[in-house]
């Protein structure tokens, strides 16, 4: 199978994205299937972030922030950490499996955890395989042109009649 | 005297809770019925799709269409009231974001047939038949019938809309306001949506304090809410800070919290992440938060029972995901 996942990372600006440089520096062997967004705290990272990213095909999604109690901005973890368990349940009611979503504490000086995170993520997200989302379904055609006659295929392959 | 407007009502998979608010506008009814001739209105009048189809194209100046897409004979009427009409509104939460039966999203034809023709205690069905799309007897007679789609749609998934009037139903309020809008010929942009753009917790009167916090999320019939407390801080699930004004909190007025049937504003991207993010960020977050294991923050998130069909319960073919997959699909395919 020649499919390589895709996994986007949310890394907060204080603790886990300077882990990651910290990764990077030392030289640290990582799969290249993911792609970084450096957000101020984890707290920024909105569902909606997350559920944008499922419904554009990632495979997987990781949230990293700092340590629970040394958030630069207090408590911003504390809120993300109750939003991912809630998304956790909320994907899996979708369809996705809950493994999908990966929340981690990584501190700056972390380089090591970071890379660790990420091999064994991929490898979790290579054997899911690759996300339900990812498959070209009716809603991607409409969003992709909003043209009418195409819309009705979609919608005719989607159901065929009895 | 300037020549009448002509107005259709067209119904697509609705429970006609949309026709019954129409009525419900009482005297305004006359005023409407000065100004235009209603040309279409299955549910008030005895018209056929053969009659809306025989009319010119553009010679209907504003439809109303109710209801979700979910059948092929929802689908050809929105299309038919496209092409008919000069403007076309989006009425009610189902023609905007699916509604109510957009929660049939979480699940397909086949299993919906299954409950509905198999499945329920009162159906016996031992040969499990189910009403086909076409059927010919011996003569070569064909009768059909529409054809029931996987999915729900909203109305703007096959025709463009020029107004959104959302609400479960809308608003008498809301139906006049968008009435003074037409009447005064003064339309805004398409595309807009007839109603606020604020969310609901602006318009909503309950006292709201600085630090919100739940300290346990309560069904409404559990406890007896303060009336005048935000139902959300003594933890019952209120969609008020993702949905948008408009229809002047009248479930919160009879202490009885949101559930978000005029979706989300244009800020939002998904209305059901939206409500997430606002509720977990205030779910017990005490000064002991780092003694919480992982295990204590699923058992608070856990008291949510249905995400899904809460967060989502109007706007579910309007979310980012759509609908329900399941992982396992990959293995068929």
């Amino acid at each position: 199978m020649d499919w390589e996942p895709k996994i986007l990372v949310f890394c907060c600006n204080w603790c886990s994205y300077a882990g990651a440089d910290l990764a990077g520096i030392a030289r640290l062997q990582m799969p290249t299937n993911f792609r970084m967004i450096k957000v101020m705290c984890s707290g920024r990272v909105d569902p909606e972030f997350i559920l944008s990213a499922f419904s554009k095909g990632a495979d997987g999604v990781l949230v990293s922030g700092c340590h629970l109690a040394d958030c630069h901005y207090i408590g911003g973890n504390y809120r993300t950490r109750r939003r991912i368990a809630l998304l956790k349940i909320l994907i899996e009611q979708y369809g996705l499996n809950p493994k999908r979503l990966r929340l981690e504490w990584i501190s700056a000086a972390e380089g090591q955890k970071f890379a660790q995170v990420i091999r064994e993520f991929t490898e979790e997200i290579k054997a899911l395989g690759p996300s339900p989302f990812k498959k070209k379904s009716a809603l991607a055609v409409v969003e992709a042109s909003p043209t009418v006659a195409k819309v009705s295929t979609a919608v005719a392959e989607a159901s065929p009649g009895t | 005297m300037a020549e009448k407007m002509k107005l259709a009502i067209i119904r697509g998979a609705t429970c006609s809770g949309c026709d019954v608010e129409i009525v419900d506008i009482n005297e305004r009814l006359v005023e409407v019925l000065g100004i235009a001739d209603i040309v279409y209105a299955a549910v008030i009048m005895d018209t056929k799709h053969s009659e809306l189809e025989a009319m010119a194209d553009g010679s209907i100046d504003i439809t109303f269409y109710h209801g979700a897409v979910r059948d092929s004979e929802n689908e050809h009427l929105a299309k038919i009231a496209r092409k008919k009409s000069k403007t076309l509104i989006a009425f009610g939460s189902c023609a905007v974001y699916g509604g109510i039966p957009g929660l049939a999203n979480v699940t397909n034809k086949e299993e919906i047939f299954k409950v509905a023709y198999q499945d329920t205690p009162s159906t016996v069905n031992p040969d499990f038949v189910v009403p086909l799309p076409e059927w010919k007897d011996e003569r070569g007679h064909v009768l059909t019938l529409p054809r029931f789609y996987d999915d729900v749609f909203s109305l703007d998934d096959f025709v463009e809309v020029d107004y959104y009037l959302p609400g479960c139903p809308p608003l008498v309020t809301q139906i006049n306001q968008a009435l003074d809008v037409i009447v005064s010929g003064e339309l805004p942009p398409k595309g807009k949506v007839l109603a606020s753009e604020k969310t609901l917790c602006d318009e909503c009167k309950r006292e709201k304090s600085e630090n919100m916090r739940i300290e346990k999320i309560c069904r409404p019939h559990e406890i007896e809410p303060d009336p005048e407390k935000c139902l959300l801080e003594q933890g019952i699930i209120c969609l008020g800070p993702a949905t948008r004004a408009g229809c002047e909190a009248k479930c919160i007025e009879a202490n009885m919290p949101c559930r978000g049937c005029l979706g989300a504003t244009a800020a939002a991207i998904d209305q059901g992440g939206s409500i997430l993010s606002a509720i977990a960020s205030i779910l017990d977050i005490t000064d002991k938060e780092s003694q919480m294991s992982e295990e204590d923050i699923y058992k608070l998130v856990s008291q949510i029972k249905d995400p899904l069909g809460t967060f989502y319960r109007f706007s579910m073919p309007k979310s980012l995901l759509r609908r329900t997959k399941k992982e396992l699909e990959k293995e068929k395919v």
